[in-house]
């Protein structure tokens, strides 16, 4: 039994050490002007939450939920913009600089001639674009609960979903970064970013749209994962959030597995 | 009994991209403390078989076992005891010369201050511990062929593969890197090269194959492939004119064989200067004559009927 098992344990933790030294990797590779980046990420949607949810929200006034509970329209943005920076700071990482990495440092190409495998290089990159996208989604969450837009306690709960919602978007991002052949396929993806960014629920609840747009703006990954932040920063969404969580556990796991896949197609030529 | 095992073992080892046969069914054994060259022109099939043996390139047919263990199914627990340097540099632009070989080592699970003191002296082994805190690209060609075969020691490997190792190199950055390579021979490492040099080939290897078209077609070491192909000595001779073949009839019954390239006539004879006095016997002016011993480039121009370097 022992030693049917114990083998296995093995394995597991040499993965995990392994996928953890590609993310030692970006570590030692951080420097200053990487820090602006991480700046300008967590400003961008502070700037959309001012200009829209405090700026507009004057003009819209209070909103009625569906659940009944009645929020200022800054608290309704307010979980949208965490949601979406959690997915563009996991995007940043798992799209554009992955796709560098892979494509042309050929980075991947040294890393493959080590015991390191397909599998534990996505894993890794994975874990440090979540590093990323969790420092953008506590910080956000500390200006919300100062501006009064949840509770501290709320914030809280919000922050390991804010994690899942970053780690899921950074599995679709290297999926998809797995099928792109040059840096031109990014603008088509900056744009599709954009249009999940505007229609997931983010500046108008779902239930505005017509029917069959409504249905195909809640299996979009971005609204599933603003309606499960939202549920929490502002209370309301009965138990639907266990369907919110198990549709990102999915499309994570799924993702995973085509992303290494397409990964050990594209190293072991 | 495990000793007299070859490290690495190929029996009709294929690799086929689509329709193209990149490696046609070749037979190869290493053992343990040699220097095994693939010696062969571009496309001869050389990098594809690296990368085979590298454990990065899944075989498309035949069998191979690299340290007892099946390459694909094994290929982290082989990959730990290899150490891989590249045809074309892989290197972490974003790090420093330090930094590339303290990451590269944790990637093989070896604690952070073992792999610190490792790149040190792994440094002044390729002596470019002055470049320490230099980033990649600033680097000239040999300094980073130089951190990239450092690199590949840092887990202290039992085969090291080096993929054309001088490739661009100047010849002082070659001998250097020679140099490190017959040390790290000494020490008992397992060596396996590519190259299309040569002098490469004769300087460091033991044993080679002369590999063309995805085949092997000779194997031995450079002095008995020399023996068995080739005359002890070579005469060349160039005449005057646009061509060179109207000469050809005229001198081919001095050598035990004769070659013609664009530029110039090989007589492959036992005893260079004596034939030279038969050619002017003959009445025969070369403007060019220069007699020299037979090398693995005569064995390969024999075998295929190509110069290794076009």
């Amino acid at each position: 039994m022992v030693a049917l098992v114990l083998p296995r344990l093995m394995d597991v933790s040499a993965a995990s050490r392994r996928s953890a030294s590609v993310a030692e990797r970006n570590l030692s590779a951080l420097r200053s002007i990487y820090w602006l980046l991480l700046v300008s990420g967590f400003i961008e949607p502070l700037l959309y939450l001012f200009s829209i949810g405090v700026g507009v929200g004057a003009l819209v006034g209070d909103l009625t939920l569906p659940g009944g509970a009645v929020v200022s329209y800054a608290a309704f943005v307010a979980p949208a913009m965490l949601a979406s920076s959690a997915m563009t700071g996991s995007f940043a990482e798992t799209t554009f600089n992955f796709f560098g990495k892979m494509k042309y440092m050929k980075l991947y190409d040294g890393v493959i001639a080590t015991p390191v495998q397909p599998f534990e290089i996505a894993l890794g990159e994975l874990a440090w674009a979540m590093l990323r996208g969790s420092a953008y989604s506590g910080a956000f969450l500390v200006v919300m609960v100062v501006m009064d837009l949840t509770t501290a306690a709320r914030a809280a709960v919000a922050f390991p979903a804010a994690v899942l919602v970053g780690f899921t978007f950074g599995a679709i991002g290297m999926t998809i970064a797995t099928f792109m052949r040059s840096w031109q396929d990014f603008d088509v993806l900056g744009s599709a970013q954009f249009v999940l960014f505007l229609f997931s629920g983010t500046f108008i609840p779902a239930q505005a749209y017509p029917t069959l747009l409504r249905w195909l703006v809640e299996v979009t990954p971005l609204y599933r994962a603003v309606h499960l932040i939202r549920g929490i920063t502002v209370g309301g969404s009965g138990w639907t959030w266990l369907l919110d969580i198990g549709y990102l556990l999915v499309v994570l796991a799924i993702g995973l597995v085509i992303a290494s896949r397409r990964m050990s197609r594209l190293l072991y030529r | 009994m495990t000793t007299a095992q070859p490290l690495i073992q190929a029996r009709g080892l294929v690799k086929r991209f689509g329709s193209f046969t990149a490696v046609d069914a070749i037979d190869v054994a290493v053992r343990a403390g040699e220097a095994f060259g693939f010696l062969g022109p571009n496309g001869a099939g050389k990098s594809s078989t690296m990368r085979m043996i590298g454990c990065v390139s899944p075989p498309s047919g035949g069998e191979l076992r690299i340290l007892g263990m099946d390459p694909v199914r094994d290929g982290p627990e082989i990959r730990a005891r290899l150490g891989v340097c590249p045809q074309l540099d892989t290197l972490d632009p974003e790090l420093t010369v330090r930094e590339n070989l303290i990451t590269y080592a944790r990637y093989f699970g070896i604690a952070r201050r073992v792999a610190r003191l490792r790149a040190a002296e792994l440094l002044d082994f390729v002596q470019l511990s002055e470049r320490a805190d230099s980033k990649v690209e600033p680097l000239s060609g040999g300094m980073k062929r130089r951190l990239t075969i450092a690199r590949a020691l840092v887990n202290e490997p039992e085969i090291v593969l080096l993929d054309e190792p001088t490739t661009g190199l100047d010849p002082q950055a070659r001998h250097l890197v020679w140099e490190r390579l017959f040390q790290l021979k000494q020490q008992g490492v397992t060596l396996v090269l590519t190259t299309h040099y040569m002098d490469e080939a004769e300087q460091l290897c033991d044993r080679l194959v002369v590999m063309d078209g995805g085949r092997i077609v000779a194997e031995g070491s450079p002095r008995v492939l020399i023996e068995q192909h080739s005359t002890r000595e070579v005469v060349e001779l160039r005449f005057a004119g646009e061509s060179q073949e109207p000469f050809v009839s005229k001198i081919d019954q001095l050598g035990e064989r004769v070659e013609v390239l664009p530029d110039r006539i090989l007589l492959y004879v036992p005893d260079g200067d004596a034939a030279v006095a038969e050619v002017t016997a003959l009445g025969l002016h070369p403007i060019n004559v220069l007699v020299r011993r037979s090398g693995l480039e005569d064995v390969f121009l024999h075998l295929t009927g190509r110069t290794l370097i076009d």
